[in-house]
């Protein structure tokens, strides 16, 4: 893409660019038609009308049973807080159990965290090593009062795929609703609402090369919900606030998008992955891939462990070399914690520190993978030189495996 | 972000190494935390002569590395132990407020690097505590400015 020119981009887990077909499809709706969508005059109705069909498009390709049950939102995060806000304290309930995994999103272990403040009891179910919620772990916390799970889709940062289907069943045995965060998984691998068996799930739309702003709340019809944004009642009341109709728009053909091309572009994302891994691995050494036993993952992300390396000093001479991808060293998130996915897989603290995650996209090239390894083998050599404990670290590290 | 000027450190560091006879030797930090510092020095008439680093760590850690070994080389011994993490971080035109602790972190190697030279040679130790190893030590909490 001519607006990367400079920078090999390899963080479209992170964000993606907008698809110039979605800003052809978009733009309409911010000039000429630019109505509220709520008026009753011609302009109005142009915008109800376009909204509408971005729903039922939306609907469409996640098979939702009816395109009401698509709601439009600020953002990824907004629909996560609503999702677990809203399902939780439905019907004014105040007291409950609420399941999350230890590796969510914060936009849902925030919303969790607050709820245990509220009088809500939360478990923080943790992962297995393969990077998978295992089902038997969860029926074993399930409870008579659970009144809500909720368990990614696809994690973030490691790429595993969560075996939603048998987690929602078990969800529902005991009287619960499931709630799942797809904002990785949308477009990427097939996401089909009636099939997994959920009651809520969460999109977002610039990780599927729409534009930031704009999110989905997909709500089945009779899931007990309190909205969280109280004003004009649009969106069926579930979520008030003038309806972002150029997003909105973005996000149907940001998916359609998605849709008629995943029969090829997953399987080249996936090939790019493993050449990328192959390469990583065979020519830095002591380097590992996280989560690498996982059944199920995603074809575009790879997260790396560099022993001797920390990742934030990756990452800045990554970006002097023109390459950006994303590291969950403590330095990154201005906290002194490195990435709770990554402790909550078992790595330990000064591996975690040490972590790269490269995921792939639309304009994602072998050329660019190669020149990604080409620039991270001097980086590595540099910075392990510099590491004053980097023979014990490896050591240990030869040691413990 | 990051200032230019630690981006320079950070690029091109000075100092980079280990003074194989080194006279005094300092290392802190944790690789838990993610930041360990390695200062070596070589003293001639109570003056730092060379000194050397080795650092595990982010940007800053390694920026801040850098310029305490620029700092301290020639001064006094007296001089150099006084150098606080302020000056540090001033050294290189600011610091993110989160990475604060990192320049208390180099700081604190090149005191210890001061002491084992001064405890080796049968005198007082004159860097006072190590800040970063103690119990209390948020590394959020350093500066007043440093609300996270």
């Amino acid at each position: 893409m001519k607006e990367m020119e400079g920078t090999t981009y390899l963080d479209y887990s992170a964000t993606t660019p907008v698809d110039p077909r979605v800003v052809e499809a978009m733009v309409p709706y911010l000039t000429e038609r630019f109505g509220n969508p709520n008026s009753l005059y011609r302009l109005g109705r142009e915008a109800h009308g376009a909204l509408e069909d971005a729903r039922e498009r939306v609907a469409r390709s996640i098979n939702a049973a009816a395109a009401s049950e698509i709601v439009f939102m600020g953002c990824g995060t907004e629909s996560d807080n609503a999702a677990i806000f809203g399902i939780a304290t439905a019907n004014g309930r105040s007291s409950g159990h609420v399941v999350v995994s230890a590796f969510e999103h914060h936009a849902v272990l925030e919303p969790a965290h607050a709820l245990s403040k509220r009088g809500f009891e939360v478990t923080e179910l943790k992962p297995r090593t393969d990077g998978t919620v295992h089902p038997e772990d969860l029926e074993a916390v399930m409870r008579d009062d659970t009144v809500l799970v909720s368990v990614m889709h696809g994690n973030n940062e490691i790429g595993t795929l969560q075996p939603i289907a048998e987690l929602a069943r078990i969800a529902h045995a005991r009287g619960a609703a499931f709630h799942s965060d797809a904002a990785q998984t949308l477009g990427k691998v097939d996401v089909d609402v009636q099939a997994l068996g959920v009651d809520a799930m969460s999109f977002s739309g610039h990780k599927i090369y729409a534009p930031k702003g704009v999110g989905v709340l997909y709500l089945k019809r009779g899931t007990p919900f309190a909205p969280q944004m109280l004003g004009g009642g649009q969106e069926s009341r579930r979520r008030s606030g003038t309806q972002n109709v150029a997003g909105a728009v973005a996000f149907a053909r940001a998916l359609e998008i998605m849709d008629e091309e995943r029969p090829t572009e997953a399987p080249r994302l996936a090939s790019l992955r493993d050449r990328l891994v192959e390469q990583v691995l065979a020519r830095i050494e002591h380097a590992r891939l996280n989560a690498a036993e996982a059944p199920e993952r995603l074809p575009h992300i790879a997260n790396f462990v560099i022993p001797g390396c920390e990742g934030e000093a990756m990452l800045l001479h990554l970006d002097a070399a023109g390459f950006a991808v994303a590291t969950g060293s403590a330095c990154s998130s201005g906290s002194l914690k490195p990435s709770h996915v990554l402790l909550s897989i078992g790595l330990p603290p000064e591996l975690a520190h040490g972590s790269l995650r490269v995921s792939l996209g639309r304009w994602s090239a072998e050329a660019d993978v190669d020149a990604f390894v080409d620039a991270l083998v001097p980086i590595v050599e540099k910075l392990r030189a510099m590491n004053p404990l980097y023979e014990k670290t490896i050591a240990a590290l030869t040691r413990g495996a | 972000m990051y200032s230019e000027k630690v981006m320079e450190h950070f690029a091109n560091p000075r100092n980079v190494g280990v003074i194989e006879d080194a006279d005094g030797v300092g290392e802190v930090g944790n690789p838990v935390c993610g930041d360990v510092m390695k200062i070596t020095i070589k003293v001639a008439d109570d003056r730092i002569h060379d000194i050397k680093f080795q650092t595990l760590g982010c940007g800053a850690a390694i920026a801040t590395s850098s310029i305490v070994t620029e700092m301290a080389k020639g001064m006094t011994l007296a001089d150099a132990a006084a150098i606080t993490k302020q000056q540090v971080a001033d050294e290189l035109g600011g610091l993110p407020p989160a990475k604060m602790h990192c320049s208390v972190l180099a700081t604190d190697g090149l005191k210890r690097a001061i002491d084992d030279y001064l405890v080796k040679h049968g005198r007082e130790p004159i860097g006072g505590p190590i800040l970063s190893e103690d119990p209390d030590f948020d590394p959020h909490e350093v500066d007043e400015e440093c609300e996270v």
